[in-house]
């Protein structure tokens, strides 16, 4: 399994033909306590650099993008219940949603753990 | 002035604070041309919910160096003053505290402000065989920092020659909010919460430092707001937080806290297009000047008082956790009744809660509403502020 990352701080893990997409620590950090998750409907379509997902902070409101396209295959209940898990394990327990890998080329662009780690580092 | 100053004044401003904000690491934020603390470090206990709570449970030490701290003084301050302001000034006793507004000829509100009557005691000289008595007239102003320049031209232009404005920019001013605020602050100066109730305030010195101390705030708690020369603010916020109530709590607390109260912000819940009846803000307006007149948009609030508001602002409490947020429209059936001018999440209450302007007709607390947002609507009822009670110490 393969991690990738998005300028946008959303991570992928890639199984397959199908990958499950959340925030990384950075952007959760960035966005404080989250209080809401709005997940894409299973079975909907989701194109690369579109809207897919907003999540409601204390804050603000902030839109996650899809990092590639595809279809969703399942959405993260367990954030309905407790959209903190966003917060306190954002990249395990925090997941968003799984979905379908429209176009393989799409993830070439991508960064891995360490060019991401060195992305944040610039911010 | 000159073109450098211009140019500087653009830049967004650092204040007493700012280091020692960072040291604690806080995440700064610009907000009225300031680098301003929106909330500290996670690891140390901070984030907005933690430092909400805390403040609701203990005690949350605010820098608000932002706002703009003004003193008038003159014989003839009160009367002046009166011209502007549509709540009894002349009135108001030394050490006595009152919300006001600025109000324009049309009756919108240019800004919302405290005033204390800080009129000095002078005390007497038995040998010069002088007795104790009142020193010049002075009226301490706090008003919001993003209106401060407008307000002190504003005041310039109406205010008389015989009165002086000084805008305290070498001050800092913090507030210690919360249920536990008077316990911190009573074992650092002893005796000096027992002095005061809500709307009250004296001076006070501690040491060297002469710090003017104002038993209000802008959470809904008790507390305290301390001004205090810019040079020992560092010390003082040392001072305060080293007790065991005392954490530093920072600005998206200090909104979702007094969202939680019920409490207007200005540029949001009240501009200058909204007047104060709409605002129900009318308490600000002291009956016996509401009659007399003689300030500044009497005529045109004399008018909506008459007539009674098109629109009132309400309290808007929603189910579910998706937060309804400023801009949001409000709907009574397909009608749309109303917009939202500020909202966010409760952390007290466990669910989003809203501020908004509402048709009279759907302003009643209890009718069943919706609010607009992402296309989907949401149920909310209207509700009498503020949303969690104020917890003020008005004495016995």
């Amino acid at each position: 399994m393969a991690r990738y990352f998005t300028e946008e701080h959303e991570w992928i893990d890639v199984e397959g033909d199908s990958a499950t997409v959340g925030i990384t620590d950075y952007a959760q950090g960035q966005l404080g306590d989250i209080v809401f998750v709005e997940l894409p409907e299973v079975g909907s379509v989701i194109d690369k650099g579109k809207d897919a997902a907003v999540v409601e902070s204390v804050k603000a409101a902030s839109d996650v993008y899809a990092p590639i396209s595809g279809e969703v295959m399942e959405s993260n209940e367990a954030l309905e219940e407790d959209p903190a898990l966003v917060n306190t394990s954002p990249e395990e327990a925090g997941w968003f949603f799984k979905m379908t890998i429209g176009d393989k080329s799409e993830l070439e662009g991508l960064m891995d753990a360490k060019a991401y780690k060195s992305f944040c580092d610039s911010l | 002035m000159s073109e450098t100053e211009e140019n500087e004044q653009q830049e967004t401003g650092t204040l007493a604070l700012d280091a020692w904000h960072r040291g604690k690491g806080a995440r700064m934020v610009e907000f009225a041309g300031y680098w301003m603390p929106i909330h500290y470090n996670k690891e140390t206990g901070g984030g907005i919910v933690a430092e909400h709570d805390w403040t609701r449970s203990n005690a949350g030490l605010f820098d608000v160096s932002h706002m703009g701290q003004l003193m008038v003084t003159g014989e003839r301050a009160a009367e002046e003053l009166e011209k502007l302001l549509p709540g009894a000034i002349a009135t108001l006793k030394p050490g006595r505290v009152r919300y006001s507004l600025l109000l324009n000829d049309e009756g919108g509100i240019l800004d919302d402000l405290m005033v204390t009557n800080a009129t000095p005691w002078i005390e007497g000289d038995d040998e010069a065989g002088t007795e104790g008595h009142r020193g010049e007239p002075a009226y301490y102003l706090v008003v919001n920092g993003a209106k401060k320049w407008d307000d002190i031209a504003h005041l310039r232009e109406h205010l008389d020659d015989d009165v002086t404005l000084t805008h305290m920019d070498d001050y800092a001013l913090v507030a210690l909010q919360g249920p536990n605020a008077a316990t911190a602050l009573n074992r650092i100066m002893r005796g000096v919460p027992e002095q005061l109730v809500f709307m009250q305030s004296l001076e006070h010195d501690f040491g060297e430092w002469p710090l003017r101390i104002t038993r209000a705030g802008y959470t809904g708690e008790d507390g305290f707001e301390i001004s205090v020369p810019a040079e020992f603010a560092e010390s003082l916020c040392d001072r305060l937080c080293a007790e065991i109530e005392v954490r530093p709590a920072g600005l998206g607390a200090r909104d979702s806290l007094r969202l939680e109260a019920g409490l207007p912000l200005y540029g949001h819940d009240m501009t200058d297009t909204v007047d104060p009846v709409s605002a129900d803000l009318a308490f600000a307006l002291t009956k016996k000047r509401r009659e007399t007149g003689g300030w500044m948009g009497f005529d045109a609030v004399k008018t909506l008082m008459e007539s009674g508001p098109k629109e009132r602002r309400v309290g808007l409490a929603l189910e579910g956790r998706l937060p309804a947020r400023e801009g949001a429209e409000i709907y009574a059936g397909d009608d749309k009744v109303g917009r939202v001018t500020s909202g966010g999440f409760s952390p007290t209450l466990g669910h989003p809660i809203a501020m908004g302007y509402v048709d009279v007709a759907h302003a009643e607390a209890g009718t069943d509403l919706e609010i607009m947002v992402r296309n989907k609507r949401l149920p909310a009822k209207v509700v009498t502020l503020p949303f969690v009670s104020h917890n003020y110490h008005r004495g016995s």
